[in-house]
């Protein structure tokens, strides 16, 4: 039973923190329940779709349909941070103005909302499907299914538990400073889905230049360790990324840096490029 | 505005070229929730392609750190895993949903 609890637990850790993250990001942008709501419950109804299909996903494109569904999946989910963190550069401040004004809702239109709402479901489909899978192989084995089944359940609370105490650990960050803290993290996290993403590429076989291993720092620091796992979910820690990854992963950040810088208001320098 | 994102978001990392099918084959089978051969020998400095066959009816997890490989296998089927080109070592593999049974190592040499 413990043992399930742990994997379900790590698969559904993955998409909460995203969802803990993405939600504190678009504190006091009205409506957000809704749109979080829907991105949740469309991506577990996509995990079970992906879960069905898993066979044809698998052998789809030689062999490579799995890897370049993820490949879509994170580059997706990465354009869609870009456009979020570009969106808050522009609006961020009214929005933090008016929480501090009012408390809570703002006037502001709803722009954000649909990337957010596509961030996290396809954040809970990725990691759903895995659930899905290996929670029906329980169930297909038969016998101590039940325990196993209980395991899988509790592994599911408890991811809830750690997305909410991820939401209320920064929403304890003074409102002033929780939309800059949330914009890095943001850029961090869509920069190793990036890298990720790419090394899914390479597993395809469509990306394999720039293969080579960089650096090993397993000795330090472990992905398969809980902190080291944590961290590849948060900033993209890999032990060792290959130099495509690298390059990526900078190349993400920096065009996350441009386009904010684009789309910030109130320019000293006017740029035409960022009206809408 | 949108349209200027997802472009530069797409250019960003489509960069898509043909995929070429160099590599050599090589079989690993899980049975039981274990893999054999438990030791699998591989060229180093190559890119490698290993048919792993499930032969389970419960879905695994093909995943390795060291590899840089995470693949579901459905139950009953088989999937191709591209890893390399690897240097001269010891390299840890192991199935996610039976961790403690589904084990082994690629040696590449």
């Amino acid at each position: 039973m413990l043992g399930a609890l742990l994997i379900v637990f790590r698969e559904v850790l993955e998409a909460g923190l995203i969802v803990g993250i993405v939600m504190a990001a678009t504190r006091g942008v009205p409506e957000r329940g809704r749109w979080v709501t829907i991105g949740i419950a469309g991506g577990v109804l996509g995990a079970a779709v992906v879960a069905i299909f898993a066979g044809a996903i698998s052998e789809a494109f030689q062999g490579s349909g799995q890897e370049l569904f993820n490949a879509s999946v994170l580059g997706i989910a990465v354009v869609m941070l870009m456009w979020h963190n570009a969106w808050m550069a522009r609006h961020g401040r009214e929005i933090a103005d008016e929480i501090r004004r009012v408390g809570a809702a703002v006037s502001e239109g709803s722009k954000p909302l649909t990337a957010l709402a596509v961030v996290i479901g396809l954040a809970v489909l990725r990691e759903g499907s895995e659930v899905v899978l290996f929670l029906y192989g329980i169930m297909a084995q038969g016998t101590s299914g039940s325990a196993l089944l209980v395991g899988g359940i509790l592994g599911i609370a408890a991811g809830a538990a750690f997305t909410a105490l991820t939401y209320f650990g920064l929403l304890a960050i003074p409102s002033r400073h929780i939309f800059s803290v949330t914009t890095w993290l943001i850029a961090l996290l869509a920069a190793g889905m990036a890298a990720q993403s790419v090394q899914f590429l390479n597993n395809a076989g469509v990306v394999e230049a720039l293969g080579q291993t960089v650096w090993d720092t397993s000795w330090l620091l472990s992905e398969g360790s809980l902190v080291g796992r944590l961290l590849h979910i948060l900033v993209g820690y890999t032990e060792r990324p290959t130099e495509m990854q690298l390059l990526v992963y900078v190349a993400v950040l920096v065009v996350m840096y441009i386009l904010m810088r684009i789309a910030r208001p109130s320019p000293p320098r006017p740029m035409p490029a960022a009206a809408e | 505005m949108r349209k200027a994102l997802l472009l530069i978001g797409l250019t960003g990392f489509l960069v898509i070229g043909p995929a070429v099918a160099r590599a050599d084959d090589y079989v690993l089978t899980i049975k039981d929730h274990r893999f054999t051969p438990t030791e699998l020998k591989v060229p180093a400095n190559k890119r490698v392609q290993i048919t792993v066959v499930n032969d389970d009816p419960t879905p695994e997890e093909f995943e390795s750190h060291e590899m840089k490989v995470e693949k579901v296998i459905p139950g009953k089927s088989k999937a191709t895993v591209r890893i390399g080109p690897l240097k001269p070592g010891r390299y840890p593999f192991f199935g996610e949903f039976h961790e403690a049974t589904a084990k082994g190592t690629v040696i590449a040499e």
